[in-house]
C-alpha cells in the first residue's frame, strides 16, 4: 500500500511542477495545437480522402498519435534533468518503493496527456473535425491514445536513464519518433508510399494505432501494400498488441536501468 | 557501538581501469564525526555512494546502524540522511513544497510533514524564502535546504558529501554553524570534504583519503603534528637576509629554510601567534623593516604531501586526464 502512496506523491508532484511552470503546459498543448491548424488548412484543401468531412478527419486521429508518441520525449527529458541534477539520488536513498519515481513520473506525464487532448480535441472541432460514430466509442479511442502514450512513456524512462546529457535526450527522442509519425499514415495515406515502405509504414505501431483511433471514430481505413493482412483488418487488436509488447520489454529493462543508473 | 563500518571496500570502473575504491577501510562512532578528507577523485564520493546503498561496491561489506547495506538496503534507506554534492531538491519547486513532499515520502503524512517542513524552514532559516521556487535561492541557501531536507526523519547517520565545495567564504561559514549545530545535538556523521580547514571546525576524526584507500587517520592535532605545525614566514630585503634567518631561528627554536627567489624565510612554530609578536619584535629592535610577515597554516596539500610525497593538485590533474581518456 505504501508503494502506491509513494507513486501518488511523486505523481502529484509532476503535477505540482505543471502548475509551478505553466509555461510547460501552455507549449505542450500549443504545438499540437499548431499542427492541427497547419496541416488542416495546408494540406487539407490538396488532399483528396475520398470520405465524408473531408481532411480535418483523417488529420486529427493522426495528430493525437502522433502527440502522444511524443510523451516518449517529454519522459525522457524530465528524468535525465531529475539526473543531472542529483535529485534521483535523493529519491534512491529515501526508504521509499524504489519504482515509485518512475511510475509517478510515467503517470504524471499521461495525466498531461489528457489535457493535451482534450485542447486538441476542441481545436479540432472548431476547424471541422466531427467524430461520426458515437460517443462511448469516441471516448474508448481517446482511452486508446492515453494508453499508447504511457506504453512510450516507458520508452522515455530508458532513454532518460540512460542518456549522459539531457540535451542529446530530446535530439534522440525526436529522431526515434519523427521518422515513426511520419513513415506513418497519420498525414497521408500510405498508398502513395513505394511499395517497400509501405509494409514498413502500415506495420509501424503508429499507423495501427491510428487506423485503429479512426475506425472508433467512425471512419473507413485504407491500406495499400499489407490490405487484408491482420493488422490492416484488425487495427485495434494489432496496436493493443503493440503496447502489451512495449511495456513488457520497456517496462523491466527500465526499472532495471533505475536501479542500476548508477553501478 | 560503530555506526558506520566500512571494511575493504573495492570499486572498480571502466572494466576495472579506473580503481576508485581500493581496499577502503573506515569506521565511525556511535555520537562522533568523522571526516573523510582528500583532492577530487580520491574517491570520497564513491564510499558515500555505497554506504547510503545508492551504489554497490565490487567486494567488501559495510553496514550502517549495523544494517548490512548490501543485503538490506531498504532498512538503511530507513535510517540514514543524505545531502550530495548537488542541492538535490526540485528547483522549480518552493522550499516548502520540496520539504512537504520529502516529508510524505517518509510516510510522515501530509498534517505531520507539514509542521515539519515549517519545523525546519525555521530552524535552517529559511521561513522567509519558504514560498520561493529554489531557482532563486543562492547556493547556500540551496545546501541547507538540502540538509534540511536530509534530516525530515532524524537519521541514525548523517552523510555529508562536500556540503561546501562551490559555496562562498559566507555560504560556508553559514553551512559550518549550522552543521555544528546538528553535531552538539549528537548526531553520528560522516562528512568528506576538501578542505582541512571544515574537516578540522567540524570533525572530532578525520581520515584523509587518496586513491581510493585511507592513508592516514587520526584527530585534527595529531594529523597537522605529522605535517609539521604552522610556519611562520618572513619576506625580507636581500640585504637583510643573513640577519633575518637568525632571527627566525631563533624564535622557533628550528633552522629556518630559506627560498632564495621570494626571499623568503620560513620556520616550523608551535606558539602561534606569540610566535609572530616575537619575531615582529626582533626584527624591528634589528631595524629590519619586513616586506611579508605571516603565519600559514598546514593546507590539505601539506597535508598530501607529507603523507604521500605528492601535491593534491596533481592528483587532481592525473585525475582529470584519466576521465578525458575515458570519453
Amino acid at each position: 500500500m505504501s508503494a502506491i502512496n509513494d507513486v501518488a506523491i511523486i505523481t502529484r508532484r509532476q503535477l505540482l511542477l505543471l502548475t509551478r511552470v505553466p509555461e510547460v503546459l501552455i507549449f505542450s498543448t500549443i504545438q499540437p495545437v499548431m499542427f492541427v491548424l497547419l496541416f488542416r488548412f495546408v494540406f487539407g484543401g490538396s488532399i483528396s480522402t475520398g470520405q465524408p468531412g473531408g481532411y480535418v478527419q483523417l488529420l486529427m486521429p493522426g495528430i493525437f498519435v502522433q502527440t502522444v508518441a511524443f510523451t516518449l520525449a517529454g519522459t525522457a527529458s524530465g528524468l535525465a534533468e531529475d539526473m543531472k541534477k542529483g535529485l534521483i539520488d535523493r529519491f534512491r536513498s529515501l526508504p521509499i518503493s524504489q519504482s515509485a519515481l518512475v511510475i509517478g513520473r510515467t503517470l504524471g506525464d499521461s495525466l498531461l496527456n489528457i489535457v493535451v487532448l482534450a485542447v486538441m480535441g476542441i481545436a479540432g472541432y472548431i476547424v471541422g473535425w466531427r467524430p461520426s460514430a458515437g460517443l462511448g466509442n469516441v471516448a474508448l479511442g481517446f482511452l486508446f491514445l492515453l494508453f499508447f502514450g504511457y506504453a512510450l512513456s516507458w520508452v522515455g524512462v530508458l532513454v532518460g536513464l540512460s542518456a549522459s546529457d539531457a540535451r542529446v535526450v530530446q535530439n534522440v527522442s525526436f529522431i526515434v519518433t519523427f521518422p515513426l509519425t511520419f513513415l506513418s499514415n497519420a498525414f497521408a495515406p500510405t498508398t502513395g508510399m513505394p511499395r517497400i515502405l509501405q509494409y514498413f509504414a502500415e506495420w509501424n505501431p503508429v499507423s495501427t494505432m491510428v487506423a485503429a483511433c479512426r475506425q472508433l471514430f467512425g471512419l473507413k481505413n485504407q491500406f495499400g501494400a499489407t490490405a487484408g493482412s491482420f493488422p490492416s483488418e484488425h487495427p485495434l487488436t494489432t496496436s493493443l498488441i503493440y503496447m502489451v509488447i512495449i511495456m513488457l520489454i520497456f517496462i523491466p529493462l527500465s526499472l532495471r536501468k533505475y536501479r542500476h543508473s548508477v553501478d | 557501538m560503530k555506526s558506520v563500518l566500512a571494511d575493504e571496500l573495492v570499486k572498480t570502473y571502466d572494466k576495472g581501469r579506473v580503481r576508485a575504491l581500493d581496499g577502503l577501510s573506515l569506521d565511525v562512532e556511535e555520537g562522533t564525526v568523522l571526516s573523510v578528507l582528500g583532492p577530487n577523485g580520491a574517491g570520497k564520493t564513491t564510499v558515500v555512494r555505497i554506504l547510503t546503498t545508492l551504489l554497490r561496491p565490487d567486494s567488501g561489506s559495510a553496514s550502517v546502524a549495523g544494517i548490512d547495506v548490501i543485503k538490506n538496503p531498504e532498512k538503511v534507506r530507513e535510517v540514514i540522511g543524505l545531502s550530495g554534492q548537488y542541492a538535490a531538491v526540485d528547483e522549480i519547486l518552493t522550499g516548502y513544497d520540496n520539504l512537504v513532499m520529502f516529508g510524505e515520502l517518509y510516510h510522515l503524512g501530509k498534517k505531520q510533514a507539514v509542521v515539519r517542513a515549517h519545523e525546519l524552514l525555521e530552524r535552517f532559516s529559511l521561513t522567509e524564502a519558504a514560498k520561493r521556487p529554489i531557482k532563486t535561492y543562492s547556493g547556500g541557501m540551496r545546501r541547507r535546504l538540502d540538509l534540511a531536507a536530509s534530516l525530515i526523519v532524524k537519521p541514525k547517520v548523517l552523510f555529508l558529501d562536500e556540503p561546501t565545495t562551490g559555496l562562498d567564504p559566507r555560504g560556508r561559514q553559514e553551512m559550518w554553524g549550522v552543521i555544528q549545530e546538528l553535531v552538539k545535538g549528537g548526531v553520528t556523521l560522516l562528512l568528506t570534504t576538501q578542505y582541512l580547514e571544515e574537516a578540522d571546525q567540524l570533525a572530532d576524526e578525520i581520515a584523509v583519503i587518496d586513491t581510493g584507500k585511507v592513508i592516514a587517520r587520526g584527530t585534527s592535532d595529531a594529523l597537522k603534528k605529522q605535517v609539521g605545525g604552522e610556519r611562520l614566514e618572513v619576506v625580507v630585503d636581500q640585504a637583510n637576509v643573513a640577519k633575518t634567518m637568525e632571527i627566525v631561528a631563533a624564535v622557533s627554536g628550528n633552522k629556518a629554510t630559506l627560498d632564495e627567489g621570494l626571499r623568503l624565510i620560513s620556520a616550523p612554530v608551535s606558539t602561534g601567534s606569540a610566535a609572530l609578536f616575537e619575531v615582529l619584535k626582533s626584527l624591528d629592535s634589528a631595524g629590519i623593516h619586513a616586506l611579508d610577515v605571516g603565519l600559514k597554516r598546514p593546507s590539505l596539500d601539506d597535508v598530501f604531501l607529507s603523507l604521500t610525497g605528492h601535491a593534491a593538485e596533481e592528483k587532481q590533474a592525473e585525475i582529470t586526464e584519466k576521465k578525458r581518456g575515458r570519453k
